[in-house]
């Protein structure tokens, strides 16, 4: 199977600092690949690489090759409102605008013109992609009669939950999570872990842990970052049942971080 | 903080005492703050009603002519209340878009080492006294108006407008900047990883989150224009006469006050009315600041 994400010899620096030291790793599609390691280790960097969120940030600099597709992102023409629909991001805390519920939904849609798979030859209503949307995280039976209330009235989990919708309403391929559940109790968490494992059939889905009993639970893969490396990648079961390098085996095993 | 259990009554005594006389000093200080409020508008009730003996309500609001030493002397004040309404409304309509666009500029846009100059350009034009500028308005603004519109007299409420509007900048800024400057940088990252532009980001998500304080920044910023006094006074030609355009000399409420306090007579109806003047202001201003608090404080 042909990788979704290919990622060759990365390097960041913001400012002097040298934030990730060649990075190469192929992530396969509709799986869930765990990005592991202690804090400051690159990989929230690393996520943020993917979308090109780092651009917002003044002083990075960011070298290497990474395709998505096939297709190149990193150089300056590229186009990023179309590499940013198809790639979404979840970020730590709960981001909802502060409009309604709806609103947060029919932003992108909104932005983008309303599209998606036609229905009886026309496209769906802003409505229909809305519910659709909201649905697909189970906050349809929730929110259906809430929908003009204001999002940042929502518990954490129903935002976090509300922040994805609101991503899947532009039709993505892959999602970047970036410790999605940090600011969730465990029952949240293990509800979003759930929602994770049922989207993982249609997209294409990293995420950043600093929980490793997470990145056990949900993923296919897992990377383990180190001081902005990458010291070991593949199948989450044998990373953490034999690790091949010593410092993933420190890691796992708890002997710091 | 209360130690429920210890028993060293003797150190915590002094404590309390202290508590109290700090609280009663903080309660003092605020009480009285309000208590000059409340003084300072029944002064202003007092003095101003009188006028009412004479005139009724009616014709001084709605009275077109304001010959206060002729005799029989007339209060109409509408001319000088229209006079601000058109310069304020002159200056709003300059100063609100520039200076919306200044603060998404140095908020959202400028890099950071050209967003703290500006920052303190903006802050240090709030410094500059209004005589200042309203002397530099004279020289330069004055003339300036005349031979572009080709006019006799550049002393016009277009000039007051102009120079009002450079005034209220500062404040519209500095305040509109501190809203946008606190949405939380989440709310941008959340719009552009949707794949909005940094337009749409600001226009769509940035500014509806930060519109209470845009709205409190541009009726503060209108507040600082009604009030004015000196700079209009110089560069406006100060003919208490109805305007019909901006071209035109207008006399504002505040000049008035300004420049005929000095000569009424002490108790005349003249002196009742440059009251009832401050009154229309004072009810203004209120009203307008009433709003401003009403949107600063109208979400969460």
């Amino acid at each position: 199977m042909n990788p979704k994400i290919s990622v060759k010899n990365l390097h960041l620096h913001y400012g002097d600092f040298h934030a990730l030291k060649g990075v190469s790793i192929e992530i396969r599609p509709c799986r869930v690949t765990a990005i592991i390691g202690p804090s400051g280790c690159g990989k929230s960097t690393f996520l943020r690489c993917l979308n090109r969120m780092n651009d917002t940030i003044e002083g990075v600099k960011t070298e290497g090759l990474i395709t998505i597709d096939g297709e190149e992102i990193l150089h300056t023409g590229a186009d990023l409102i179309r590499l940013r629909k198809k790639v979404g991001m979840v970020f730590q805390r709960p981001n909802p605008f502060p409009l309604s519920i709806f609103e947060n939904v029919a932003f992108g849609p909104k932005l983008h013109g309303v599209s998606g798979p036609k229905k009886g030859g026309r496209a769906p209503s802003l409505e229909e992609i809305v519910e659709k949307s909201l649905r697909a995280v189970n906050l349809w039976d929730e929110l259906k009669d809430l929908l003009k209330d204001s999002a940042l009235r929502l518990s954490l989990e129903q935002q976090q939950r509300l922040c994805i919708a609101r991503l899947l309403a532009v039709n993505p391929e892959v999602l970047l999570m970036d410790e999605p559940c940090s600011a969730l109790d465990p029952v949240a968490t293990l509800r979003i872990e759930e929602l994770i494992h049922e989207m993982k059939k249609d997209y294409t889905i990293v995420i950043v842990t600093h929980n490793m009993q997470q990145a056990a639970r949900i993923s296919g893969e897992t990377a383990y970052f180190y001081l902005g490396e990458l010291i070991e990648f593949g199948r989450t079961d044998r990373i953490f049942t034999s690790p091949e390098k010593k410092e993933t085996e420190d890691y796992i095993t708890g002997r710091f971080g | 903080m209360d130690f429920v259990g210890l028993p060293v009554p003797y150190t915590m005594k002094p404590r309390r005492i202290s508590e109290f006389l700090i609280e009663s000093a903080i309660f003092l200080a605020g009480t009285i703050s309000i208590l000059f409020v409340v003084l300072i508008f029944i002064f202003l009730a007092k003095e101003g009603f009188a006028l009412f003996r004479t005139v009724s309500l009616w014709d001084f609001l709605a009275g077109k002519d304001w010959y206060p030493i002729s005799y029989p002397p007339r209060f109409g004040a509408l001319p000088l209340i229209l006079g601000s309404v058109w310069v304020t409304l002159g200056a709003i309509l300059i100063s609100v878009p520039i200076g919306v666009a200044c603060a998404v500029y140095i908020a959202e846009v400028a890099p950071h080492w050209l967003r703290e100059i500006l920052k303190a350009s903006v802050e240090f034009l709030a410094a500059i006294p209004s005589i200042v500028l309203g002397f530099i308005g004279l020289v330069t603004l004055v003339p300036l108006v005349q031979s572009l519109f080709n006019i006799s007299t550049g002393l016009t409420a277009l000039a007051g407008s102009l120079m009002l509007g450079f005034m209220a900048m500062p404040t519209i800024v500095s305040i509109m900047e501190d809203a946008l400057t606190a949405v939380p940088r989440s709310y941008r990252e959340g719009a552009l990883a949707l794949g909005a532009t940094h337009w749409q980001a600001i226009w769509r998500v940035v500014m509806p989150a930060a519109s209470s304080g845009v709205i409190a920044a541009v009726m503060l910023g209108i507040g600082r224009v009604i009030g004015e006094t000196m700079a209009v006074m110089m560069i406006t030609g100060n003919a208490a006469r109805i305007p019909t355009t901006l071209l035109q000399p207008v006399r504002t409420m505040t000049a008035t006050i300004a420049a005929e306090m000095g000569e009424a007579v002490q108790g005349s109806p003249h002196y009742a009315s440059l009251f009832a003047i401050g009154i229309v202001l004072f009810v203004i201003t209120f009203i307008i600041n009433l709003t401003a608090d009403f949107f600063l404080h109208r979400e969460k």
